[in-house]
């Protein structure tokens, strides 16, 4: 007996309001893509928490490919950072708008 | 409450205060510190949940190699501190946080107004890393083949945005 189902998703739904709100409030790109990682969190609580529920297996092989998208998300996603930075020496976001120009 | 449902408030306590300071450091390097204090309290929830091979793997892969890559390009390219938000750029803020609010209530509402699966506590279950394997190479071998080409397009992508911006003669735009 642990907790009810709701507490899980309650837990990852706060999770992921932060995350969100990371991406989409700060302007570093680095605190950009920290927030997504935290999103992908968040979805992998309610994962294993409703798996845990239901008693299937597909909520945790899920949580596995979200692992391992957001591994590859991340190598390209930082490489992206590098490549901008070494470009610009900046890492704010709104400094790259040289598409409006 | 039982010994296992106040593990679970504990862990959430954890991952709620170190997620809140990881979003809201204006260093980097204290964000990712606070993150992995996140994703590891993350991960003792998961075992809590009956899920040993994905506690394992949030252990190696997030807080292993995932971060350790995030404090690695932090310490690479040395970013300067965020200077504090202005004043008068707060009422910025106020629409989103708005948004935020409303969509956690509206789900709070969908969350409790329709009980959730089987309704009463979770049991107490867990499934041994055997058998999530052999479910995951028995339905979603596919899925698992697409993974490892997406990691390998991803390696393949990332060395190919690094691969010759420093040190070579022909790139003039780098600053």
């Amino acid at each position: 007996m642990i907790v009810p189902l709701e507490h899980v998703l309650v837990l990852a739904l706060a999770v992921f309001l932060m995350g969100a709100g990371c991406a989409l409030l700060r302007r570093n790109l680095i605190m950009i893509l920290l927030g997504v990682e935290i999103m992908l969190n968040a979805s992998g609580i309610a994962f294993v928490g409703s798996s845990l529920a239901w008693r299937e297996l597909h909520g945790q092989a899920f949580v596995l490919f979200i692992m391992g998208v957001a591994a590859a998300e991340v190598a390209v996603g930082l490489a992206l950072v590098v490549y901008a930075h070494r470009r610009t020496g900046r890492l704010d976001a709104d400094h790259f708008s040289k598409l409006r120009e | 409450m039982t010994f296992f449902g106040a593990l679970f408030y504990i862990l959430a306590a954890v991952i709620l205060v170190s997620t809140g300071l990881a979003v809201s450091s204006r260093i980097l390097m204290h964000a990712v510190i606070h993150l992995i204090v996140a994703l590891l309290a993350t991960a003792l929830l998961f075992f809590l949940l009956g899920a040993p091979l994905l506690a394992a793997f949030q252990v190696i892969v997030y807080a292993g190699a995932i971060m350790v890559l995030f404090l690695f390009i932090v310490m690479l390219i040395r970013p300067v501190e965020e200077p504090r938000p202005r004043s008068r750029r707060l009422w910025r803020l106020a629409p989103p946080l708005v948004l935020a609010g409303v969509t956690f209530a509206a789900a709070l509402v969908l969350v409790f107004a329709e009980p959730a699966g089987t309704g009463g506590r979770l049991e107490l279950a867990s499934a041994s890393p055997r058998e999530l394997s052999e479910f995951v190479f028995r339905e979603y071998w596919l899925a698992v083949e697409t993974v490892a080409f997406l990691l390998f397009l991803a390696l393949a992508g990332a060395y190919y945005l690094v691969r010759g911006t420093r040190g070579s003669p022909d790139n003039t735009e780098e600053p």
